[in-house]
């Protein structure tokens, strides 16, 4: 395939491209909503130049007319042709065509996406594509969520906002996952679009609520405000009540992830005042009496988070509650629950009304037994996303393996994040999973114990498999009844589940496990390797054999130097390489640098061992069109 | 061995201590997570379940190779492992800390009969006639007196609790402060199936 190529324009186009079709890539681990407002891909504009067939003589017209030579009625065509394709990687093969293609690809583009925001910089994207009007921008690697870089390391939302407040007025979207984004900022896109109308922000952090405060009261067209496990900080505003008091157009406000308290009273009135409001989820200072009073008002609501699901503190023994059953009953609409922060389990049989219709629950926060659960999972018959503590044990996975036929996800996390306990589900958990489950097409699965027997399994049960990641938490821990290492059932995995594109592997692996990712991975793009491996030839096995990787995340593994060099080849189709605690030089990781000159190779000091010894902390290196970065902090090095 | 040092902080010497007072009587110790820098050069498989070469990576090697404490040290956590967001994980421990842990905190009371749960904070108490007395006040119910004999017999409702092993035992059997650092909820029973607990 691609050998060692110097990168041309067409290099461009690969930063440019999206991996996949849906929205904000596979890795987004936001909460579940099967119907996303980021659906970029139904994005068409039905903007003229004033020359071809549009919306007749009112359309307005940027270009003044002029008679069309040839070549413009050509273009003319062609640019009214382009403005139906929609596809990211259609998109990037038209604008290769030749450079006529190329210009009217850029001017009909409107949804501009940024896998790694150091890949470009600002300028060159916003004179390349000039009337965007959705971006999405990633930040940080995915390894910084569990503090393996230190804080401060970029990822600055400031320069892209000031140069799309002077190119892009007519921006309407902004996406970001795990970008630093400061109030000043926020101000700056509340008073540089004016028909601002959808805001999400996905593990981002650098915020308040007085940022908020500002796009609540100036983006007066704002139709999505989606807060998705972000930090928000308390700046003591009472942000809701800024959005004003005649009336929204809000669709969706997301906030669970917001831990300072709100007022409950702007919030009520704020939902009663938007009647388009579909999506909401609430964090947990609202109590269920609350919940009830915004039920009560907003009963068209299709996704609801239902903040900490207990009634507060002051309620009197013997009081009579509101009809919680019938609130739920008259939310006709709720396919998708969450929330459930501080849950009475005892509540829970509330929100049975609209189980049959659930496709979509999150009890990911929710210390629930499976003697709880089963009541309620019996029901759920239409659930295609479950989220849920392993507190429902083996017992409710196997009650959710009975019922949820048409699953296509699952996720399981740990209620105690050790990894030197019993630990409630195992292989049973995942076996009942596999057998009830059939259609399952992304898993993400915690435990302590797990058998390659079960895995093999679900490779064979589950061929829809696009994504598995199971995390074994006890380092190194061979398949429990057989004292032998996971290599089989990862092997399997590989091997049998023709779709898959991620994977995350855990347990004792040998390089055994590696030879078959390498063999049989032929479309994996994302690979997370943890504490894994026995030499190179681990790491050789998978850059020399996975054509389609491009997001590789290693930690703790016993790969060096050679095996780096090993993917010299393959370098620039990749997003990123992320290898951490490993067996890196920087002697390695300088000739990468130099060989790769269209590469940044960042090496990452931990705050507390800044001299310059041999041992590489971390390595990430990225391509890039521009070169070093130049908000470098002081424990990055670029090579 | 050169982790000496860290060594004997993992094994939680005071768990094992032989004393001759009561479990209960002294503050339980916090378990210290210092967070591993970073761990190079990762043993073997082999001895990867053994202590590693180099401790930095702080990894219990008591617990490892298969010795168990009666009370568990806090294994030194590693950096980022398992890979869990920090908001989760301080969401889920705040929940954690609602169970107690043999520090004694808020427990829930649930009554046989009663639509829902109540939480007391067991550390306002300073002995059994009090936190009856709060329990009798509270659903409106009578405990009546205790017995080492007899349980509550006699009385409409007995008091039980949860403790750390998971079983129900009568409240009122253990001293007080033993009572609460294992207590981990509290059920007031019916008398009429109390009255098998006390025989």
């Amino acid at each position: 395939m691609i050998t060692n190529k110097k990168p041309r324009s067409s290099d461009t186009d690969s930063i440019y491209m999206r991996d996949d079709r849906t929205e904000m890539s596979e890795d987004d681990d936001r909460s579940p909503s099967p119907n996303s407002i980021t659906d970029d891909s139904s994005q068409t504009r039905t903007y003229t130049t004033g020359s071809g067939p549009g919306p007749g003589p009112g359309s307005s017209s940027v270009l003044e007319y002029l008679p069309p030579c040839p070549d413009q009625v050509l273009e003319n065509v062609l640019e009214n042709v382009l403005w139906f394709l929609t596809s990211r990687k259609d998109r990037n093969a038209a604008s290769l065509v030749c450079r006529s293609w190329y210009r009217v690809e850029a001017l009909t583009r409107s949804d501009l996406f940024i896998g790694n925001c150091y890949a470009v910089s600002p300028k060159r994207a916003t004179s390349r594509f000039t009337r965007i009007r959705s971006v999405t921008l990633k930040g940080r690697p995915r390894f910084a969520d569990f503090n393996l870089m230190p804080p401060n390391w970029g990822a600055h939302l400031a320069p892209w906002v000031s140069a799309m407040a002077l190119t892009y007025p007519w921006l309407e979207k902004v996406h970001l996952k795990r970008m630093s984004v400061t109030d000043d900022d926020l101000a700056l896109l509340a008073e540089s679009f004016s028909g601002f109308k959808e805001l999400v922000l996905v593990c981002c952090d650098g915020f308040g609520t007085s940022g908020l405060a500002i796009v609540a009261s100036r983006c007066r067209q704002l139709k999505v405000l989606d807060l998705i496990e972000s930090e928000v900080s308390d700046d003591d505003v009472d942000w809701i009540s800024y959005f004003p008091d005649t009336g929204t157009c809000l669709e969706s406000l997301i906030f669970d992830c917001v831990e300072c308290p709100i007022d409950f009273d702007a919030l009520e009135r704020l939902v009663a005042n938007s009647p388009s409001l579909k999506k909401l989820r609430l964090n947990r200072h609202v109590s269920m009496g609350q919940l009830h009073r915004l039920m009560v008002q907003a009963p068209r609501l299709t996704h609801l988070g239902t903040g900490s699901f207990s009634p507060s503190e002051d309620v009197a023994q013997g009081e009579q509650g509101p009809d919680y059953v019938s609130a739920f009953a008259a939310c006709k609409s709720i396919v998708c629950l969450s929330g459930f922060r501080e849950i009475i389990p005892d509540y829970l049989p509330a929100i049975n009304p609209v189980c049959a219709n659930l496709t979509s629950l999150n009890f990911s926060y929710a210390n629930v037994s499976a003697e709880h659960l089963k009541p309620i999972i019996s029901n759920c018959h239409k659930l295609q996303i479950f989220w849920v503590l392993d507190s429902i044990c083996d017992e409710g996975l196997q009650a959710v393996a009975a019922t949820c036929k048409e699953l296509r996800e699952l996720r399981v996390f740990p209620f105690e994040a050790r990894e030197d306990i019993e630990g409630p589900v195992s292989e049973v958990g995942l076996q009942a999973v596999s057998e009830g489950c059939r259609k399952l097409q992304s898993i993400l699965y915690f435990c302590q114990r797990m058998t390659n027997a079960a895995v093999v399994a679900m490779s064979k049960n589950c061929p829809d498999l696009v994504v598995f990641r199971l995390c074994i938490m006890g380092r190194h821990r061979p398949d429990h009844v057989t004292g032998e290492p996971m290599d089989e059932g990862f092997g399997a995995i590989v091997m049998n589940c023709k779709k898959l594109t991620r994977l995350a592997v855990s347990g004792l692996l040998t390089d055994r496990a590696f030879a078959y990712i390498g063999k049989y991975g032929k479309i994996v793009r994302t690979l997370s390797v943890a504490f894994a491996g026995d030499s190179d030839m681990g790491l050789k096995y998978v850059l020399e054999g996975c054509p389609r990787l491009q997001k590789l995340e290693i930690r703790d593994s016993p790969f060096g130097d050679a095996a780096l060099l090993s993917g010299l080849h393959h370098y620039y189709n990749m997003r990123f390489l992320w290898m951490s605690a490993c067996n890196l030089s920087n002697q390695g990781c300088q000739q990468i640098a130099q060989a790769l000159p269209r590469l940044v190779v960042e090496v990452i000091k931990h705050e507390d061992n800044l001299d310059m010894d041999e041992n590489v902390d971390t390595l990430y290196m990225y391509r890039s069109l521009e070169g070093p970065r130049d908000d470098v902090p002081r424990f990055v090095s670029i090579l | 061995m050169e982790r000496s040092m860290a060594y004997e902080s993992d094994l939680n010497l005071k768990a094992t201590e032989l004393r001759l007072g009561l479990p209960g009587s002294d503050e339980p110790e916090k378990p210290s997570t210092t967070p591993s820098v970073r761990s190079n050069k990762r043993a073997s498989p082999e001895i990867s379940e053994e202590s590693r070469s180099k401790g930095s990576s702080c990894v219990s090697s008591k617990v490892e190779s298969g010795e168990r404490d009666s009370a568990p040290p806090a294994k030194e956590q590693v950096v980022g492992w398992p890979p869990i967001r920090s908001y989760r994980k301080n969401c889920l421990r705040a929940k954690k800390n609602d169970q107690v842990d043999g520090a004694g905190m808020y427990v829930k009371v649930s009554v046989d009969g009663a639509p829902y749960l109540r939480k007391i904070d067991l550390q306002v108490y300073k002995n059994y006639p009090e936190l009856l007395e709060t329990l009798e006040n509270m659903f409106k119910l009578t405990i009546g007196e205790y017995s080492e004999k007899e349980g509550y017999n006699g009385s409409d409702f007995a008091p039980t609790y949860e403790d750390k092993d998971g079983d129900w035992m009568l409240v009122g059997d253990v001293p007080w402060d033993m009572f609460i650092s294992s207590c981990k909820r509290l059920r007031i029973m019916k008398g009429s199936e109390a009255r098998g607990l006390s025989c």
